[in-house]
Protein backbone atom coordinates (compact mmCIF):
# COMPACT_ATOMS: atom_id res chain seq x y z
CA UNK A 1 0.00 0.00 0.00
CA UNK A 2 2.26 2.25 1.11
CA UNK A 3 4.69 1.68 -2.11
CA UNK A 4 1.36 2.29 -4.26
CA UNK A 5 1.21 5.63 -2.71
CA UNK A 6 4.42 6.41 -3.59
CA UNK A 7 4.71 5.71 -6.85
CA UNK A 8 1.57 7.49 -7.78
CA UNK A 9 3.25 10.46 -5.81
CA UNK A 10 6.06 9.90 -8.05
CA UNK A 11 4.01 9.74 -11.25
CA UNK A 12 2.05 13.03 -10.08
CA UNK A 13 5.37 15.39 -9.31
CA UNK A 14 5.21 14.87 -13.35
CA UNK A 15 2.25 14.31 -14.16
CA UNK A 16 0.44 17.41 -12.88
CA UNK A 17 2.46 20.46 -14.23
CA UNK A 18 3.03 18.45 -17.50
CA UNK A 19 -0.44 18.12 -17.92
CA UNK A 20 -1.01 21.99 -16.54
CA UNK A 21 1.45 23.20 -18.71
CA UNK A 22 -0.36 21.30 -22.14
CA UNK A 23 -3.43 22.49 -21.50
CA UNK A 24 -2.55 26.16 -20.61
CA UNK A 25 0.61 27.07 -23.30
CA UNK A 26 1.14 24.61 -25.31
CA UNK A 27 -3.02 23.77 -26.86
CA UNK A 28 -3.25 27.51 -26.77
CA UNK A 29 -0.57 28.05 -29.74
CA UNK A 30 -2.78 25.28 -31.45
CA UNK A 31 -5.49 27.58 -30.80
CA UNK A 32 -3.94 30.88 -32.31
CA UNK A 33 -2.63 28.67 -34.94
CA UNK A 34 -6.28 27.65 -35.92
CA UNK A 35 -8.05 31.16 -35.55
CA UNK A 36 -4.85 32.75 -37.80
CA UNK A 37 -6.83 30.57 -40.48
CA UNK A 38 -10.86 31.70 -40.45
CA UNK A 39 -12.25 34.74 -41.05
CA UNK A 40 -13.36 37.49 -39.51
CA UNK A 41 -16.65 38.08 -38.72
CA UNK A 42 -19.08 40.33 -36.91
CA UNK A 43 -19.65 38.50 -33.85
CA UNK A 44 -18.79 37.46 -30.91
CA UNK A 45 -16.11 35.81 -30.50
CA UNK A 46 -15.25 37.84 -33.53
CA UNK A 47 -14.17 35.31 -36.25
CA UNK A 48 -15.94 32.22 -37.95
CA UNK A 49 -14.68 28.75 -36.40
CA UNK A 50 -12.78 26.93 -38.95
CA UNK A 51 -13.68 23.10 -37.63
CA UNK A 52 -15.32 21.88 -34.66
CA UNK A 53 -12.91 18.90 -33.72
CA UNK A 54 -16.12 17.37 -31.69
CA UNK A 55 -17.68 16.73 -35.47
CA UNK A 56 -15.69 13.83 -36.14
CA UNK A 57 -12.72 13.17 -38.49
CA UNK A 58 -14.93 13.36 -42.15
CA UNK A 59 -15.90 17.08 -40.94
CA UNK A 60 -12.30 18.04 -40.09
CA UNK A 61 -11.08 17.30 -43.66
CA UNK A 62 -14.07 18.93 -44.98
CA UNK A 63 -13.07 21.86 -42.75
CA UNK A 64 -9.38 21.77 -43.70
CA UNK A 65 -10.10 22.15 -47.31
CA UNK A 66 -11.56 25.27 -46.36
CA UNK A 67 -8.46 26.95 -44.74
CA UNK A 68 -7.86 30.30 -45.13
CA UNK A 69 -4.32 31.60 -45.78
CA UNK A 70 -5.68 35.01 -46.42
CA UNK A 71 -5.02 36.49 -43.10
CA UNK A 72 -0.61 35.25 -44.32
CA UNK A 73 -1.19 37.10 -47.54
CA UNK A 74 -2.97 40.05 -46.02
CA UNK A 75 0.27 40.42 -43.74
CA UNK A 76 2.81 40.16 -46.78
CA UNK A 77 0.29 42.64 -48.41
CA UNK A 78 0.69 45.22 -46.07
CA UNK A 79 3.95 47.10 -45.92
CA UNK A 80 3.01 48.45 -42.02
CA UNK A 81 3.49 44.42 -41.30
CA UNK A 82 6.63 43.66 -42.19
CA UNK A 83 7.96 46.85 -41.58
CA UNK A 84 6.84 46.20 -38.40
CA UNK A 85 9.08 43.13 -37.62
CA UNK A 86 11.92 44.58 -39.55
CA UNK A 87 11.83 47.49 -37.59
CA UNK A 88 11.46 45.03 -34.15
CA UNK A 89 14.26 42.62 -34.54
CA UNK A 90 16.31 46.19 -35.07
CA UNK A 91 15.16 47.80 -32.00
CA UNK A 92 15.81 44.46 -29.74
CA UNK A 93 18.91 44.32 -31.32
CA UNK A 94 20.62 47.38 -31.03
CA UNK A 95 18.83 47.63 -27.34
CA UNK A 96 20.54 44.18 -26.50
CA UNK A 97 23.90 45.48 -27.17
CA UNK A 98 23.41 48.51 -25.51
CA UNK A 99 22.69 46.74 -22.07
CA UNK A 100 25.37 44.73 -22.59
CA UNK A 101 27.41 47.60 -23.37
CA UNK A 102 26.09 49.15 -19.86
CA UNK A 103 25.50 46.06 -18.01
CA UNK A 104 29.13 44.21 -18.62
CA UNK A 105 30.99 46.75 -16.67
CA UNK A 106 28.35 46.37 -13.81
CA UNK A 107 28.37 42.81 -14.07
CA UNK A 108 32.34 43.04 -14.19
CA UNK A 109 32.66 45.63 -11.25
CA UNK A 110 30.45 43.60 -8.90
CA UNK A 111 32.55 40.59 -9.45
CA UNK A 112 35.88 42.13 -8.53
CA UNK A 113 33.90 43.53 -5.86
CA UNK A 114 35.24 41.99 -1.82
CA UNK A 115 33.31 39.36 -1.15
CA UNK A 116 31.60 40.71 1.70
CA UNK A 117 29.73 43.73 -0.38
CA UNK A 118 28.55 41.35 -3.02
CA UNK A 119 25.47 40.14 -1.80
CA UNK A 120 24.38 43.66 -1.03
CA UNK A 121 25.50 44.51 -4.89
CA UNK A 122 23.51 41.70 -5.85
CA UNK A 123 20.23 42.57 -4.16
CA UNK A 124 20.76 46.12 -5.09
CA UNK A 125 20.87 45.14 -8.71
CA UNK A 126 18.12 42.58 -8.07
CA UNK A 127 15.91 45.25 -6.13
CA UNK A 128 14.44 47.00 -9.52
CA UNK A 129 13.40 43.82 -10.95
CA UNK A 130 11.31 43.44 -8.29
CA UNK A 131 9.42 47.04 -8.73
CA UNK A 132 6.96 46.80 -11.68
CA UNK A 133 8.11 47.05 -14.91
CA UNK A 134 5.24 49.41 -15.45
CA UNK A 135 6.57 51.82 -12.96
CA UNK A 136 9.88 51.69 -13.87
CA UNK A 137 9.10 52.69 -17.44
CA UNK A 138 6.30 55.50 -16.35
CA UNK A 139 9.23 57.35 -13.93
CA UNK A 140 10.99 57.73 -17.24
CA UNK A 141 7.98 59.84 -19.20
CA UNK A 142 8.96 62.28 -16.16
CA UNK A 143 12.53 62.24 -17.06
CA UNK A 144 12.33 62.68 -20.77
CA UNK A 145 9.18 64.78 -21.48
CA UNK A 146 10.30 68.04 -23.39
CA UNK A 147 9.78 70.11 -20.13
CA UNK A 148 11.52 66.89 -18.09
CA UNK A 149 13.77 66.82 -15.80
CA UNK A 150 16.43 65.94 -17.90
CA UNK A 151 16.19 68.75 -20.38
CA UNK A 152 15.58 71.10 -16.95
CA UNK A 153 18.89 69.59 -15.27
CA UNK A 154 20.51 69.71 -19.03
CA UNK A 155 19.56 73.60 -20.12
CA UNK A 156 20.58 74.30 -16.27
CA UNK A 157 23.96 73.36 -16.74
CA UNK A 158 23.90 75.04 -19.88
CA UNK A 159 24.83 72.35 -21.93
CA UNK A 160 21.42 72.74 -24.23
CA UNK A 161 19.60 75.73 -24.56
CA UNK A 162 16.69 74.35 -26.20
CA UNK A 163 14.84 71.33 -24.90
CA UNK A 164 15.87 67.89 -26.41
CA UNK A 165 13.34 65.46 -27.99
CA UNK A 166 13.49 62.51 -26.48
CA UNK A 167 10.19 61.04 -25.20
CA UNK A 168 7.81 59.76 -28.44
CA UNK A 169 11.73 58.80 -29.87
CA UNK A 170 13.16 55.56 -30.61
CA UNK A 171 16.21 56.70 -28.36
CA UNK A 172 13.48 56.74 -25.35
CA UNK A 173 12.58 53.27 -26.53
CA UNK A 174 16.31 52.28 -26.22
CA UNK A 175 16.34 53.90 -23.24
CA UNK A 176 13.10 51.95 -21.96
CA UNK A 177 14.13 48.76 -22.88
CA UNK A 178 18.21 48.91 -21.84
CA UNK A 179 16.50 49.89 -18.43
CA UNK A 180 14.02 47.30 -18.01
CA UNK A 181 15.99 44.61 -18.89
CA UNK A 182 19.45 45.82 -17.50
CA UNK A 183 19.25 42.96 -14.36
CA UNK A 184 18.37 40.04 -16.73
CA UNK A 185 21.59 40.78 -18.77
CA UNK A 186 23.92 41.87 -15.05
CA UNK A 187 22.86 38.83 -13.75
CA UNK A 188 23.84 35.90 -15.70
CA UNK A 189 27.04 37.50 -16.61
CA UNK A 190 27.89 38.42 -13.01
CA UNK A 191 27.19 34.60 -11.96
CA UNK A 192 30.11 33.71 -14.95
CA UNK A 193 32.52 36.17 -13.43
CA UNK A 194 32.21 35.12 -9.81
CA UNK A 195 33.07 31.53 -10.59
CA UNK A 196 35.91 32.43 -12.83
CA UNK A 197 39.15 31.41 -11.74
CA UNK A 198 41.17 35.02 -11.41
CA UNK A 199 44.32 33.43 -10.78
CA UNK A 200 44.40 32.70 -14.90
CA UNK A 201 44.53 36.49 -15.20
CA UNK A 202 47.50 37.15 -12.47
CA UNK A 203 48.93 34.33 -14.64
CA UNK A 204 48.94 35.68 -18.11
CA UNK A 205 49.75 39.18 -16.36
CA UNK A 206 52.64 37.98 -14.40
CA UNK A 207 53.83 36.83 -18.37
CA UNK A 208 53.66 40.27 -19.54
CA UNK A 209 50.31 40.55 -20.83
CA UNK A 210 48.88 43.68 -21.02
CA UNK A 211 45.84 43.54 -18.58
CA UNK A 212 43.40 44.89 -21.57
CA UNK A 213 44.44 41.77 -23.84
CA UNK A 214 44.32 39.39 -20.64
CA UNK A 215 40.65 40.73 -20.45
CA UNK A 216 39.82 39.97 -24.06
CA UNK A 217 41.43 36.43 -23.72
CA UNK A 218 40.94 35.16 -20.92
CA UNK A 219 38.11 36.87 -18.61
CA UNK A 220 35.36 37.92 -21.68
CA UNK A 221 35.87 34.05 -23.36
CA UNK A 222 35.09 32.94 -19.91
CA UNK A 223 32.13 35.05 -19.44
CA UNK A 224 30.59 34.30 -22.92
CA UNK A 225 27.92 31.73 -21.30
CA UNK A 226 26.45 34.07 -19.09
CA UNK A 227 26.91 36.93 -21.72
CA UNK A 228 24.74 34.75 -24.28
CA UNK A 229 22.23 33.62 -21.91
CA UNK A 230 22.04 37.10 -20.86
CA UNK A 231 21.78 38.44 -24.51
CA UNK A 232 18.97 36.00 -25.58
CA UNK A 233 17.09 36.87 -22.34
CA UNK A 234 16.99 40.63 -23.40
CA UNK A 235 16.28 40.20 -27.54
CA UNK A 236 13.51 37.59 -27.50
CA UNK A 237 11.15 39.37 -25.26
CA UNK A 238 11.97 42.83 -26.24
CA UNK A 239 11.48 41.82 -29.91
CA UNK A 240 7.33 41.82 -28.51
CA UNK A 241 7.89 44.36 -26.21
CA UNK A 242 4.53 46.15 -26.01
CA UNK A 243 4.97 48.80 -22.87
CA UNK A 244 8.27 50.36 -23.81
CA UNK A 245 7.51 51.27 -27.17
CA UNK A 246 3.65 52.05 -26.49
CA UNK A 247 4.62 54.53 -23.57
CA UNK A 248 7.87 56.01 -24.51
CA UNK A 249 7.64 55.56 -28.41
CA UNK A 250 6.34 57.49 -30.92
CA UNK A 251 3.81 57.21 -33.72
CA UNK A 252 6.83 56.63 -35.95
CA UNK A 253 7.99 53.89 -33.70
CA UNK A 254 7.16 50.47 -35.07
CA UNK A 255 7.30 47.26 -33.14
CA UNK A 256 5.39 44.20 -33.63
CA UNK A 257 3.76 43.94 -30.13
CA UNK A 258 2.09 47.14 -30.28
CA UNK A 259 0.74 46.05 -33.91
CA UNK A 260 -0.77 43.04 -32.69
CA UNK A 261 -2.45 44.88 -29.26
CA UNK A 262 -3.61 47.37 -31.75
CA UNK A 263 -4.69 44.89 -33.93
CA UNK A 264 -6.58 43.27 -31.25
CA UNK A 265 -7.88 45.61 -29.05
CA UNK A 266 -8.71 48.53 -31.63
CA UNK A 267 -9.57 46.73 -34.40
CA UNK A 268 -10.95 43.81 -33.00
CA UNK A 269 -9.55 41.65 -36.03
CA UNK A 270 -8.41 38.27 -33.86
CA UNK A 271 -7.67 36.48 -36.80
CA UNK A 272 -5.14 38.41 -38.30
CA UNK A 273 -3.85 39.20 -34.54
CA UNK A 274 -3.38 35.68 -34.34
CA UNK A 275 -1.76 35.34 -37.85
CA UNK A 276 0.77 38.21 -36.25
CA UNK A 277 1.54 35.95 -33.13
CA UNK A 278 2.23 32.89 -35.65
CA UNK A 279 4.98 35.07 -37.48
CA UNK A 280 6.30 36.51 -34.75
CA UNK A 281 6.42 33.27 -32.91
CA UNK A 282 8.00 31.69 -35.76
CA UNK A 283 10.72 34.82 -35.73
CA UNK A 284 11.35 33.53 -32.71
CA UNK A 285 11.33 29.85 -32.90
CA UNK A 286 14.85 29.88 -33.11
CA UNK A 287 16.32 32.13 -30.69
CA UNK A 288 14.14 30.70 -28.02
CA UNK A 289 15.62 27.18 -29.00
CA UNK A 290 19.00 28.16 -28.99
CA UNK A 291 18.64 29.55 -25.61
CA UNK A 292 16.47 26.51 -24.03
CA UNK A 293 19.45 24.31 -25.22
CA UNK A 294 21.99 26.90 -23.18
CA UNK A 295 19.85 27.02 -20.60
CA UNK A 296 19.88 22.89 -20.06
CA UNK A 297 23.35 22.82 -20.99
CA UNK A 298 24.41 25.43 -17.73
CA UNK A 299 21.81 23.05 -15.82
CA UNK A 300 23.53 19.58 -17.11
CA UNK A 301 26.98 21.48 -15.87
CA UNK A 302 25.73 22.40 -12.32
CA UNK A 303 25.42 19.10 -11.79
CA UNK B 1 38.50 36.03 -6.95
CA UNK B 2 41.29 38.38 -5.97
CA UNK B 3 39.72 41.32 -4.52
CA UNK B 4 41.14 44.10 -6.10
CA UNK B 5 38.86 46.94 -6.39
CA UNK B 6 40.22 49.71 -9.11
CA UNK B 7 38.58 52.91 -10.08
CA UNK B 8 37.26 51.88 -13.35
CA UNK B 9 35.19 49.31 -10.93
CA UNK B 10 33.88 51.67 -8.37
CA UNK B 11 33.14 54.18 -10.90
CA UNK B 12 31.26 51.60 -13.63
CA UNK B 13 29.03 50.30 -10.44
CA UNK B 14 28.58 54.02 -9.02
CA UNK B 15 27.41 55.26 -12.51
CA UNK B 16 25.01 51.89 -12.94
CA UNK B 17 23.26 51.81 -9.72
CA UNK B 18 22.71 55.48 -10.58
CA UNK B 19 20.93 54.90 -13.80
CA UNK B 20 19.17 51.78 -12.18
CA UNK B 21 17.99 53.63 -9.00
CA UNK B 22 17.79 57.61 -9.72
CA UNK B 23 14.68 57.01 -12.00
CA UNK B 24 12.56 55.64 -9.29
CA UNK B 25 14.00 58.12 -6.73
CA UNK B 26 12.57 60.84 -8.85
CA UNK B 27 9.54 59.18 -8.75
CA UNK B 28 8.79 58.67 -5.51
CA UNK B 29 9.75 62.33 -4.63
CA UNK B 30 7.61 63.57 -7.27
CA UNK B 31 4.69 62.11 -5.36
CA UNK B 32 5.13 64.61 -2.50
CA UNK B 33 4.29 67.23 -4.45
CA UNK B 34 2.12 69.80 -3.87
CA UNK B 35 1.93 71.23 -8.00
CA UNK B 36 -0.24 69.18 -10.13
CA UNK B 37 2.30 69.04 -12.40
CA UNK B 38 4.62 66.53 -11.92
CA UNK B 39 7.83 68.13 -13.09
CA UNK B 40 7.65 71.26 -11.29
CA UNK B 41 8.73 71.07 -7.63
CA UNK B 42 6.05 72.88 -5.36
CA UNK B 43 6.92 72.17 -1.91
CA UNK B 44 6.15 68.73 0.40
CA UNK B 45 2.55 67.65 0.38
CA UNK B 46 0.54 63.64 0.80
CA UNK B 47 -2.34 65.19 -0.80
CA UNK B 48 -2.11 62.86 -3.30
CA UNK B 49 -2.15 59.89 -1.11
CA UNK B 50 -5.48 61.21 0.11
CA UNK B 51 -6.54 61.88 -3.29
CA UNK B 52 -6.28 58.18 -3.90
CA UNK B 53 -7.18 56.45 -1.15
CA UNK B 54 -10.54 58.14 -1.93
CA UNK B 55 -10.40 56.61 -4.94
CA UNK B 56 -12.49 53.90 -5.34
CA UNK B 57 -11.60 52.53 -8.59
CA UNK B 58 -7.92 52.26 -7.28
CA UNK B 59 -8.96 50.80 -4.21
CA UNK B 60 -10.85 48.03 -6.16
CA UNK B 61 -8.44 47.48 -8.60
CA UNK B 62 -5.84 46.76 -5.38
CA UNK B 63 -7.76 44.23 -3.99
CA UNK B 64 -8.22 42.07 -7.59
CA UNK B 65 -4.48 42.13 -8.04
CA UNK B 66 -3.50 41.36 -4.69
CA UNK B 67 -6.11 38.11 -4.23
CA UNK B 68 -4.94 37.22 -7.92
CA UNK B 69 -1.31 37.36 -6.57
CA UNK B 70 -1.79 35.78 -3.63
CA UNK B 71 -3.89 32.57 -4.74
CA UNK B 72 -1.97 32.68 -8.58
CA UNK B 73 1.72 32.81 -6.55
CA UNK B 74 0.80 29.73 -4.39
CA UNK B 75 -0.81 27.69 -7.14
CA UNK B 76 2.25 28.32 -9.09
CA UNK B 77 4.79 27.38 -6.54
CA UNK B 78 3.27 24.21 -5.42
CA UNK B 79 3.61 23.17 -9.46
CA UNK B 80 6.70 24.60 -10.24
CA UNK B 81 7.84 22.94 -7.61
CA UNK B 82 6.98 19.93 -8.78
CA UNK B 83 7.94 20.54 -12.12
CA UNK B 84 10.99 21.66 -10.85
CA UNK B 85 11.63 18.33 -8.94
CA UNK B 86 10.52 16.47 -12.16
CA UNK B 87 13.15 18.36 -14.08
CA UNK B 88 15.92 17.41 -11.60
CA UNK B 89 14.84 14.04 -10.52
CA UNK B 90 13.39 12.28 -13.54
CA UNK B 91 16.31 12.29 -15.76
CA UNK B 92 14.44 10.05 -18.43
CA UNK B 93 10.63 9.86 -18.95
CA UNK B 94 8.62 10.09 -22.16
CA UNK B 95 8.54 13.70 -23.31
CA UNK B 96 11.21 15.24 -21.01
CA UNK B 97 12.39 17.44 -23.64
CA UNK B 98 8.84 18.73 -24.50
CA UNK B 99 8.50 19.28 -20.58
CA UNK B 100 12.10 21.25 -19.98
CA UNK B 101 10.90 23.50 -23.54
CA UNK B 102 7.34 24.33 -21.66
CA UNK B 103 9.07 25.44 -19.00
CA UNK B 104 11.54 27.17 -20.29
CA UNK B 105 9.99 29.21 -23.39
CA UNK B 106 7.20 31.53 -21.40
CA UNK B 107 10.50 32.60 -19.48
CA UNK B 108 11.24 34.29 -22.67
CA UNK B 109 8.01 34.12 -24.54
CA UNK B 110 6.61 38.02 -25.51
CA UNK B 111 3.47 38.74 -23.56
CA UNK B 112 1.49 39.14 -26.34
CA UNK B 113 1.61 36.47 -27.44
CA UNK B 114 1.16 34.24 -24.00
CA UNK B 115 -1.80 37.05 -23.37
CA UNK B 116 -3.14 36.12 -26.80
CA UNK B 117 -2.88 32.38 -26.88
CA UNK B 118 -4.41 32.11 -23.41
CA UNK B 119 -7.33 34.13 -24.40
CA UNK B 120 -8.13 32.42 -27.81
CA UNK B 121 -8.33 29.13 -24.88
CA UNK B 122 -10.78 30.71 -22.19
CA UNK B 123 -12.64 31.67 -25.70
CA UNK B 124 -12.75 28.38 -27.36
CA UNK B 125 -13.88 26.33 -24.24
CA UNK B 126 -16.51 29.25 -23.23
CA UNK B 127 -15.20 30.30 -19.91
CA UNK B 128 -16.52 33.48 -18.80
CA UNK B 129 -13.61 36.14 -18.80
CA UNK B 130 -12.74 37.91 -15.63
CA UNK B 131 -10.36 37.85 -12.09
CA UNK B 132 -10.26 33.62 -12.65
CA UNK B 133 -8.96 33.74 -16.35
CA UNK B 134 -6.62 36.31 -15.10
CA UNK B 135 -5.52 34.25 -12.24
CA UNK B 136 -4.95 30.81 -14.55
CA UNK B 137 -2.98 32.78 -16.70
CA UNK B 138 -0.59 34.13 -14.44
CA UNK B 139 -0.50 30.63 -12.41
CA UNK B 140 0.92 29.34 -16.15
CA UNK B 141 3.79 31.87 -16.80
CA UNK B 142 5.00 32.49 -13.42
CA UNK B 143 4.85 28.35 -12.24
CA UNK B 144 7.89 28.01 -14.55
CA UNK B 145 9.69 31.25 -12.72
CA UNK B 146 9.46 29.44 -10.33
CA UNK B 147 10.44 25.95 -11.67
CA UNK B 148 14.12 27.23 -12.42
CA UNK B 149 14.84 29.09 -9.29
CA UNK B 150 13.62 25.77 -7.25
CA UNK B 151 15.82 23.63 -9.72
CA UNK B 152 18.43 25.73 -9.30
CA UNK B 153 18.83 24.72 -5.79
CA UNK B 154 17.72 21.37 -6.28
CA UNK B 155 20.58 20.58 -8.39
CA UNK B 156 23.30 21.36 -5.59
CA UNK B 157 21.22 19.27 -3.30
CA UNK B 158 22.54 16.45 -0.77
CA UNK B 159 20.89 13.27 -2.45
CA UNK B 160 22.90 11.48 0.15
CA UNK B 161 20.32 12.79 2.93
CA UNK B 162 17.41 11.29 1.21
CA UNK B 163 18.87 8.13 1.21
CA UNK B 164 20.09 8.01 4.60
CA UNK B 165 16.37 8.79 5.71
CA UNK B 166 14.71 6.31 3.00
CA UNK B 167 17.35 3.60 4.59
CA UNK B 168 16.01 4.47 8.02
CA UNK B 169 12.38 3.27 6.47
CA UNK B 170 10.58 6.59 5.90
CA UNK B 171 8.84 6.79 2.55
CA UNK B 172 9.73 8.73 -0.42
CA UNK B 173 6.52 11.09 0.52
CA UNK B 174 7.51 11.62 4.55
CA UNK B 175 11.22 11.81 3.23
CA UNK B 176 10.18 14.68 0.64
CA UNK B 177 8.64 16.47 3.47
CA UNK B 178 10.94 16.08 6.36
CA UNK B 179 14.01 16.23 4.42
CA UNK B 180 14.30 17.72 1.10
CA UNK B 181 11.27 20.53 1.72
CA UNK B 182 12.96 22.22 4.58
CA UNK B 183 16.22 21.91 2.39
CA UNK B 184 15.04 23.74 -0.42
CA UNK B 185 12.59 25.84 1.45
CA UNK B 186 14.68 29.08 1.14
CA UNK B 187 14.53 28.64 -2.99
CA UNK B 188 10.69 27.36 -2.80
CA UNK B 189 10.09 31.25 -0.66
CA UNK B 190 11.67 33.05 -3.00
CA UNK B 191 9.54 31.06 -5.60
CA UNK B 192 6.81 32.36 -4.08
CA UNK B 193 7.78 35.99 -3.85
CA UNK B 194 8.86 36.29 -7.51
CA UNK B 195 5.39 34.79 -8.44
CA UNK B 196 3.47 37.23 -6.61
CA UNK B 197 5.56 40.19 -8.31
CA UNK B 198 5.36 38.56 -11.55
CA UNK B 199 1.54 38.87 -10.90
CA UNK B 200 1.04 42.26 -9.34
CA UNK B 201 3.76 43.49 -12.26
CA UNK B 202 1.85 42.66 -15.08
CA UNK B 203 -0.26 44.39 -17.57
CA UNK B 204 -0.15 42.65 -20.60
CA UNK B 205 -1.27 39.41 -20.07
CA UNK B 206 -4.06 40.38 -17.73
CA UNK B 207 -5.51 42.91 -20.06
CA UNK B 208 -6.05 39.84 -22.36
CA UNK B 209 -7.35 37.67 -20.39
CA UNK B 210 -9.65 40.19 -17.91
CA UNK B 211 -13.30 40.36 -18.81
CA UNK B 212 -15.26 43.04 -17.44
CA UNK B 213 -15.19 44.20 -14.03
CA UNK B 214 -12.06 42.53 -13.62
CA UNK B 215 -9.45 45.50 -13.77
CA UNK B 216 -5.99 44.83 -11.51
CA UNK B 217 -3.84 47.97 -10.59
CA UNK B 218 -1.25 48.08 -13.55
CA UNK B 219 -4.28 48.05 -15.94
CA UNK B 220 -5.79 51.06 -13.77
CA UNK B 221 -2.44 52.72 -13.88
CA UNK B 222 -1.99 51.96 -17.64
CA UNK B 223 -4.94 53.25 -18.68
CA UNK B 224 -4.33 56.61 -16.21
CA UNK B 225 -0.82 56.95 -17.93
CA UNK B 226 -2.05 57.19 -21.34
CA UNK B 227 -4.31 60.10 -20.00
CA UNK B 228 -1.34 61.51 -18.86
CA UNK B 229 1.48 61.87 -15.96
CA UNK B 230 -0.23 62.94 -12.55
CA UNK B 231 0.69 63.00 -9.07
CA UNK B 232 -1.58 60.34 -8.07
CA UNK B 233 0.01 57.50 -10.35
CA UNK B 234 3.13 58.40 -8.77
CA UNK B 235 1.84 58.12 -5.20
CA UNK B 236 0.02 55.05 -6.78
CA UNK B 237 3.74 53.53 -8.08
CA UNK B 238 5.58 54.84 -4.50
CA UNK B 239 3.10 52.38 -2.33
CA UNK B 240 3.85 49.74 -5.18
CA UNK B 241 7.69 50.22 -4.45
CA UNK B 242 7.31 50.32 -1.01
CA UNK B 243 5.44 47.16 -0.66
CA UNK B 244 8.18 45.10 -2.66
CA UNK B 245 11.00 46.61 -0.95
CA UNK B 246 9.99 46.56 2.52
CA UNK B 247 9.02 42.02 1.52
CA UNK B 248 12.08 42.40 -0.16
CA UNK B 249 14.02 43.10 2.81
CA UNK B 250 12.23 41.37 5.41
CA UNK B 251 13.27 38.22 3.04
CA UNK B 252 16.63 38.92 3.09
CA UNK B 253 16.98 39.46 6.53
CA UNK B 254 15.16 36.60 7.60
CA UNK B 255 17.60 34.49 5.17
CA UNK B 256 20.38 35.59 6.32
CA UNK B 257 19.45 34.87 10.01
CA UNK B 258 18.86 31.27 8.97
CA UNK B 259 22.00 30.98 7.84
CA UNK B 260 23.79 32.42 10.93
CA UNK B 261 21.46 29.62 13.17
CA UNK B 262 22.30 26.95 10.72
CA UNK B 263 26.10 28.16 11.41
CA UNK B 264 25.67 27.79 15.18
CA UNK B 265 24.25 24.56 14.95
CA UNK B 266 26.83 23.21 12.64
CA UNK B 267 29.36 24.68 15.33
CA UNK B 268 27.23 23.47 18.28
CA UNK B 269 27.52 20.06 16.02
CA UNK B 270 30.82 19.92 15.21
CA UNK B 271 31.60 20.47 19.40
CA UNK B 272 29.90 17.13 20.40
Amino acid sequence: MQRLISSIASRLVIVVPYIWLLVFFLVPFFIVFKISLSEVAMAIPPYSPVFDLSAGWTAFKDSVSKFSWDNYIWLTQDPLYYRAYLSSLFIAGVSTVLTLLVGYPIAYGMARAPATVRPTLLMLVILPFWTSFLIRVYAWIGILKPEGLLNQFLMWAHVIDTPLNILNTNTAVFIGIVYSYLPFLVLPIYSALEKMDYSLVEAAEDLGCPPIAAFWKITFPLSLPGVIAGCFLVFIPAVGEFVIPDLLGGSQTLMIGKTLWNEFFSNRDWPVSSAVAVILLLLLVVPIVLFQRAEARAQESEK
Amino acid sequence: MNTTWSRFNIASLVVGFAFLYLPIVLLVIYSFNESRLVTVWAGFSVKWYVSLFHNQSFIDAAWVTIRVGLFSATVATILGTLGALAMTRYTRFRGRLLFSAMIYAPLVMPEVITGLSMLLLFVAVGMDRGIWTITLAHITFSMCFVAVVVQSRLVTFDRSLEEAAMDLGATPVTTFFKVTLPVILPAVVSGWMLAFTLSLDDLVISSFTSGPGATTLPMRIYSQVRLGVTPEINAACTILIAIVTVGVIIASIANKQREVQRARDEQAAARN
